[in-house]
């Protein structure tokens, strides 16, 4: 990165930080500036979040949790600003368990995905909102959707988001392979959301995660002192 | 027409003067790059402590995390700095360039009869050049915590013998204060009421630096620029000043109320 280019960098980080860090909220808005990440397996999806909610610079929450059920075996991991995905997840919860009742069977994740979607992208001008959907269902097994800014709905072999995904391209680029087994794919979110929050300021606290399977949720959690590296 | 690359604090003149009158005069000149957050400092039994950790940020980026932030200036004074580290540096240097020509040009070269600055003296000088630099429109951007022992103001008399603990604060526009409990940054909103509850002049050194350390925690768990890995350093008559390595305080993440999830359906959706 040459001298020029890294001069640049500095003045919109610092600039994004005065402003309210880096998504340009509105005074007093909470941002879940964060990591979130989600890696499909053999059988179900593991998906994971730091736990820093932060108006500014100031942590508002350091003990959130990002990753929302919205159906039995579907959950959607959060970032951007706190109000706009808490809101999408809530209309989310209601068109599922709507769509639940008139079909007969659970939903498929590509049709939370693809709900989310219109959603964000309908209404881009106003939402700051970047999601990862992921789930089991019996059409595809466990999927996941990667969901940024502007409305784009990409599936994905894994998938990152929030400002500390930047920190850890390169780590999840080198340590994923395709049909890793549960174990190692919770063990690859683990320690790449501990690397992203040892960097980002915006990113913290303790790691969330859920595993979903055909038979159920297993939520867990890594307190602040025992993460497999940093902070 | 550019002017060449220029050694003189702020760069050519000429680079203020080509830029559009009011803006130049209302628009700050510089804005920080690499920050260092919070330092603490209280007054206690033996003498004054200070805190601090040591992370400097890249914006919202970690990048350094081993930054001292606390520094010796001489024996009877220790400063630390929040903002800009770079200007933090330049500070440094400022002051150990006059002490070493204080030094050269002293009727004695012996080490008894050296007159070295008291602190209530560097903080002092330390006001005229950031209130210089806030003139200039061109600040030396930090928030500086100058801790040690100083005769009192009001030299001259038969008492002044008697060294007292010094601590002030020097903000990036000159502004100055003296007081027994101090912080800059995100300090000054969530340490002072816990210090100003809890402190006491006759504090002793583990109690005043468990004192600290709760602070630094509360400020790990609330500053997003803010790091565990912590240095107490303390000026003290007997031993001057000491600046402890870097160590990482415990954190705590396991209430109940942490602990339970709160995403899933009977939940309220995740907060």
């Amino acid at each position: 990165m040459s001298a020029h280019a890294s001069m640049h960098a500095p003045r919109s980080h610092a600039a994004a930080a005065a402003a309210a860090d880096p998504y340009n909220l509105k005074p007093g808005e909470h941002s879940t500036g964060t990591t979130i990440m989600a890696i499909p397996f053999d059988g179900g999806v593991v998906m994971g979040a730091d736990s820093r909610t932060s108006t500014g610079t100031y942590i508002a929450v350091r003990v959130a949790d990002k990753i929302t059920q919205v159906h039995d075996r579907i959950w959607i991991c959060r970032s951007g600003s706190a109000a706009d995905t808490q809101a999408l997840t809530d209309y989310i919860r209601h068109y599922l368990s709507q769509l639940a009742v008139e079909t007969g069977r659970a939903p498929t994740v590509k049709t939370a995905a693809h709900l989310m979607r219109r959603m964000i992208y309908e209404n881009k001008d106003n939402l700051m909102a970047g999601v990862i959907v992921g789930g089991w269902d019996v059409v595809d097994g466990g999927s996941v959707y990667n969901i940024p800014l502007g409305g784009t709905m990409m599936k994905m072999p894994f998938a990152l988001g929030g400002s500390g995904s930047t920190y850890i391209w390169g780590l999840v680029d080198h340590k994923f392979k395709e049909g890793m087994t549960k174990d190692e794919a919770k063990a690859l979110v683990e320690k790449a959301i501990a690397h992203a929050m040892a960097r980002d300021g915006s990113s913290g606290g303790i790691i969330r995660t859920v595993v979903i399977t055909e038979d159920g949720c297993d939520k867990e959690f890594i307190p602040g002192d025992k993460l497999p590296y940093g902070p | 027409m550019s002017a060449p690359i220029s050694l003189a604090p702020g760069g050519s003149s000429s680079r203020i003067s080509a830029r559009a009158g009011l803006e130049a005069a209302t628009e700050r000149t510089r804005q920080p790059i690499v920050t260092g957050t919070s330092v603490l400092g209280i007054k206690y039994k033996d003498g004054v402590m200070l805190a601090a950790d040591t992370l400097c940020s890249y914006g919202s980026m970690a990048k350094y995390k081993d930054a001292r932030r606390l520094t010796k200036i001489n024996d009877a004074t220790l400063l630390g700095a929040g903002g800009e580290y770079s200007d933090f540096q330049a500070i440094t240097d400022l002051l150990k360039r006059n002490a070493l020509e204080d030094k050269c040009t002293a009727d004695s070269l012996y080490e008894e009869d050296v007159n070295e600055e008291c602190a209530r003296e560097v903080w002092n000088y330390l006001r005229a050049v950031m209130y210089n630099r806030r003139n200039k429109m061109n600040p030396l951007w930090n928030d500086l915590v100058v801790a040690g022992f100083s005769q009192p103001a009001g030299v001259g008399d038969a008492s002044a013998d008697e060294d007292k603990p010094f601590l002030g604060l020097v903000d990036k526009i000159g502004t100055t204060y003296e007081d027994s409990v101090i912080a800059t940054g995100f300090g000054s909103y969530l340490a002072i009421p816990i210090l100003r509850e809890k402190h006491r002049e006759d504090l002793e050194e583990g109690e005043a630096r468990a004192l600290l350390e709760d602070c630094m925690r509360v400020l790990f768990y609330r500053d997003c620029r803010a790091l565990n890995r912590i240095q107490i350093a303390k000026v003290t008559k007997a031993d001057g000043v000491l600046i402890s390595e870097p160590y990482e305080i415990e954190t705590s993440w396991d209430s109940a109320s942490f602990v339970e999830p709160k995403g899933q359906l009977e939940g309220d959706g995740g907060w």
